[in-house]
């Protein structure tokens, strides 16, 4: 049992559980102490100090952040002197801050901007020292603008101990201190996978995604376009909390409604090439099996993923399966077999994808990517876009109606939709193998962790007497230590999925702000939701495959 | 260097002691190693106890009592530990470190060993700031020689404990002094302060508990094992016992380094060690504890060297770098210089430091240029405020210190400068 222990919280005694932050128990007993730099899901950095407090006996005043509560505490986190520090250190940030609030795209969400109206800074004092550095836009996915940056540290967080992928970094010291990738280079100079986490992560507009809204109003816009959009299955699961519902809402139905008023000429779902790509890989698998192919072979729906393995295990690509991920399946049949139905030319096709994810912008312009003689998806947008880009166009979520996926490419199993959380593509595919050689039905899969390998997971599967191994990873971080495993010839699994992001597609780089990893938990759940149902229709697909 | 230092009998570095060229023979022939000899055939927690008794409070600055800190690594369950001698010395105006190690390097290396079997150490090293080469080349001969003697290396006097002694050159920041950044910096990362808890006690280099200590804590290790906690007591006052190592530099006429009894007060400092003001000018202020401490106007001068009288007069005794200014010197020039310093010397990971310092240095700036508003001064002490109340680490608290004080005693110079620019043109000609 949890020890407990109690303090005076501003003259009240409280009871918390041992070990709790000040900060976060305070939280637990109503009162919310500001934070910047703190993250529920990071390691304590104590770099932005807006959350100090007054602990008596302490000469000075304490992060709340860093600092435990211990037994008979006294802590006051309202005085004059709290205050005032609180507000100087707000002021001496926007002394250091551009104040672009009204054009930034954290307009309406930052974390900085709600302290400052929270605080009541009506004034700032200090003079204005904030740089004018250039943007990096050297990558189709993020924009970083260094004069937004407020040095909390939390993309170089995630960046290092939850991908580390090592990218950003903290460089050089007192004022000049720069949160940026190595020598002053751009991000598409060195090896960044272009995940997103960081602008996940970050509480101002220091990085973010690239903004392709304009692209697709062009192309919406355009009479002479026909213009398709796909949606990843990630994105119903968390859409709703662009206009405030609770995570994990699920809003398939009001989104292809709202898709449709934006003017889209057909709603699809990416659920349809995910089915493509299940039974890609599936078969693939099988091959691989038969034929001693290379093994484990390795899921390749993930561009970050795609591109972290090309720049830091460039001598393990035979893995990867050599299915492309659903987005680009789906761009592919969109501009042959979809344009040759519907009888329209392939350049006067616009393909737009709505995903979770910041790499997908990166992907979809690869060289390789333009199998209908043009690039085959023409603009993403991430599931923050979207949200923005329905507002622009007055679109009331909460007052839609349900409405259907357009045929044929709407038309989906449902298999796919566990695609967004972890496992789910493996468990997809496995469960294609597990038909075609069994003829039975795959029973639940048992996962359970990897010993000292928090976020990896694996499973055994009999296939007729054949044992398979399989496992799952997601983030970076723990995909390099399968990576690393398999690369020395110590795993011996057969198949491998691995998602570049924490938690899977719904834990994307492109998804609502605030994805923390109890936000990714109450996404994962509905996913799984979705799961019973998915193998009544795998099953459904099998029989119907036979035929 | 011009240096002297205060002697009488009841020192704890005896005048007889220091060389030019310093050897081991010679430091022997003093009693030198006697107290080691005696140590090593007892317990070592006795070592701990003695200074305990003897109330040794840390020299670099925070005074935290020796014994009780190598109690803390003592009592660790792990037994690798490490004893860290923290030769960084980059406080302005303080130089009694590198006297010690370039003139009595043997009593820093007894005093370290002491250190090493009282918590239980094999290893230690010698963090030297790397602007003291010839300091590092001593220290390294004097291992040396300390090892080829059996005073250090493996069965230290045929006994069954073994110390070694690396040097570490550190890179030339500031802040690798701040213990914390020491560890940092050793361990190859970036020079920046950690999360405390854990303290270094428990969870020091590499991760192992390790006794972090200045070097003048450390030598005084082994007068004290020799003649005894009592001894030591008689000197100084009960409250703060022993002697301190004053740096004292500036306008008076015996600039130097004086071994000083607790209890003694500041303008004694000034008129009987230092002989009183140069050329007979007199006290405009006095800069105590280096560029981290505080600037205080000469009525605050009969405050005794004590931790207790002097914290209650907001003065901090920091390493013990004294300086002291006349009449001629311009308290925002000397302001300026040191906010300049701390910004330089930042590591700019939290916010109140890295923002506040460099708001006060533009503000300062603007005083010294004839363009600041009245209201800027209230500002500044806003912006020294949140420094002092929520920097990260010591470095960022200690430069709102030196502020805050200038502040309280000098308002009236930071108000001038925003008056009168004539006064200010001709404050400036006088500075340069």
């Amino acid at each position: 049992m949890m020890k407990l222990v109690h303090f005076e919280l501003n003259g009240q005694i409280v009871e918390v559980n041992q070990g709790l932050s000040i900060m976060d128990a305070a939280r637990q007993h109503g009162v919310k102490i500001p934070s910047l730099c703190h993250h529920p899901d990071q390691r304590v950095k104590a770099n932005c100090r807006v959350c100090v407090v007054e602990v008596e006996g302490q000469r000075n005043l304490v992060s709340s952040c860093s600092t435990p509560v211990t037994e008979g505490m006294k802590v006051r986190t309202n005085s004059p002197r709290i205050r005032e520090t609180v507000q100087t250190i707000l002021e001496l940030i926007f002394a250091n801050h551009p104040q672009e609030c009204l054009t930034c795209v954290r307009n309406g969400n930052c974390e900085l901007r709600h302290l400052a109206a929270d605080y009541g800074i009506r004034e700032v004092k200090g003079e204005m020292t904030c740089a004018n550095a250039p943007l990096d836009i050297s990558t189709p996915s993020l924009v970083r603008n260094p004069n937004k940056c407020i040095k909390c540290g939390r993309c170089a967080e995630v960046c290092h101990h939850v991908q580390q992928t090592g990218i950003l970094y903290s460089h050089y010291r007192s004022v000049d201190v720069s949160v940026e990738p190595e020598y002053g280079k751009s991000l598409a100079e060195v090896a960044c996978v272009l995940c997103g986490q960081c602008a996940s992560v970050c509480p101002v507009g220091a990085i973010h995604e690239r903004d392709d809204i304009k692209k697709v109003w062009a192309a919406l816009d355009d009479p002479e376009k026909h213009v398709v959009v796909q949606v990843a299955p990630a994105v119903r699961v968390s859409i709703a909390e662009e206009f405030g519902s609770a995570p994990g809402t699920i809003a398939t139905g009001k989104l292809v409604a709202a898709l449709r008023k934006l003017g889209f000429d057909r709603v699809f779902d990416t659920d349809f090439s995910a089915d493509v790509t299940i039974m890609e890989e599936g078969h693939e698998l099988l091959h691989r099996i038969k034929t001693g192919g290379v093994l484990p072979m390795i899921t390749s729906c993930s561009p970050g993923w795609i591109k972290y393995i090309e720049h830091n295990f460039p001598d393990q690509l035979p893995h990867l399966s050599t299915a492309k991920s659903p987005q680009q399946m789906f761009g592919a049949l969109a501009k042959t077999y979809y344009a040759k139905r519907a009888g329209i030319q392939a350049e006067n096709m616009y393909v737009v994808s709505i995903m979770p994810c910041t790499a997908k912008k990166f992907e979809c312009q690869r060289p390789e990517m333009k199998d209908s003689g043009f690039q085959d998806v023409d603009a993403v947008l991430t599931t923050r876009e979207l949200g923005r880009i329905l507002k622009q166009a007055g679109v009331d979520f909460s007052v839609l109606s349900e409405e259907e996926f357009d045929a044929p490419m709407g038309i989906s199993t449902g298999a796919a939709a566990i695609f967004g959380a972890t496992g789910g593509v493996m468990e997809a595919a496995l469960r294609t193998v597990y038909e075609v050689v069994t003829g039975k039905e795959l029973p639940n899969i048992e996962f359970t962790p990897v010993r000292g390998m928090e976020g990896i997971k694996e499973a055994e599967i009999d296939l007729s007497g054949t044992k398979v191994k399989v496992a799952a990873a997601h983030g970076l971080g723990n995909a390099k230590q399968v990576m690393e495993l398999i690369k020395a010839g110590q795993a011996d699994y057969t198949f491998v999925e691995i998602m570049a992001c924490p938690g899977g597609c719904i834990g994307g780089g492109g998804q609502p702000y605030g994805t923390t990893n109890a936000v990714r938990k109450q996404r994962i759940e509905k996913c799984n939701g979705w799961a019973k149902d998915v193998r009544n229709f795998l099953h459904y697909v099998f029989n119907y495959s036979k035929l | 260097m011009l240096t002297a230092l205060h002697h009488n009998n009841d020192s704890v570095f005896r005048l007889s002691l220091f060389q030019e060229f310093p050897t081991l023979m010679h430091y022997q022939s003093f009693g030198g190693y006697e107290a080691l000899k005696q140590a090593l055939t007892g317990n070592p927690v006795n070592i701990i106890e003695t200074l305990a008794a003897a109330g040794l409070r840390g020299r670099g600055g925070a005074a935290f009592p020796t014994g009780l800190k190598m109690q803390m690594v003592r009592n660790n369950a792990e037994p690798v530990r490490y004893v860290i001698c923290n030769a960084d010395e980059g406080e302005p105006g303080t130089f009694k470190d590198r006297f010690i190690m370039s003139h009595i390097p043997f009593q820093l290396l007894e005093g370290m060993t002491l250190a090493a079997y009282a918590v239980g150490a094999r290893k230690g090293y010698i963090y030297i700031r790397h602007e003291y080469p010839e300091v590092q080349d001593t220290m390294r001969r004097s291992i040396a020689a300390a090892s080829a003697a059996g005073l250090l290396g493996k069965n230290i006097l045929g006994q069954e404990f073994s110390f070694e002694v690396e040097i570490f050159s550190g890179a030339g920041s500031y802040l690798c002094g701040e213990e914390t950044a020491l560890l940092s910096s050793m361990e190859g990362k970036k020079g920046r302060p950690r999360l405390k808890p854990p303290y270094p006690t428990q969870y020091g280099l590499w991760g192992k508990p390790t006794l972090i200590n200045n070097v003048e804590t450390l030598a005084n290790i082994s007068m004290i094992i020799s003649r005894g906690a009592s001894w030591y007591r008689s000197l100084g006052t009960s409250d703060s016992p022993g002697t301190k190592l004053i740096s004292l530099s500036g306008d008076v006429a015996r600039r130097g380094l004086y071994e000083v009894p607790f209890g003694t007060t500041f303008r004694e400092m000034i008129e009987e060690y230092g002989g009183g003001m140069k050329e007979g000018g007199s006290i405009k202020a006095v800069n105590i504890g280096g560029a981290s401490g505080v600037v205080v106007p000469p009525w605050e001068l009969d405050c005794t060297l004590e931790y207790q009288s002097c914290q209650e007069r907001g003065i901090t005794i920091g390493s013990g770098a004294v300086f002291v200014m006349n009449e001629s010197r311009s308290i925002l020039a000397n302001v300026h210089n040191r906010v300049e310093f701390f910004l330089h010397e930042s590591c700019g990971k939290c916010t109140p430091c890295r923002e506040g310092l460099r708001q006060a240095g533009r503000i300062i700036h603007r005083l010294i240029a004839g363009e600041a508003e009245l209201s800027e001064v209230d500002n500044l002490e806003r912006y020294t405020r949140a420094m002092q109340n929520a920097a990260f680490c010591g470095l960022g608290q200690a430069a709102g210190n030196s502020l805050i004080s200038s502040l309280r005693y000098f308002r009236q110079e930071y108000e001038e400068a925003c008056l009168d620019s004539t006064q200010r043109f001709e404050r400036r000609e006088v500075t340069a």
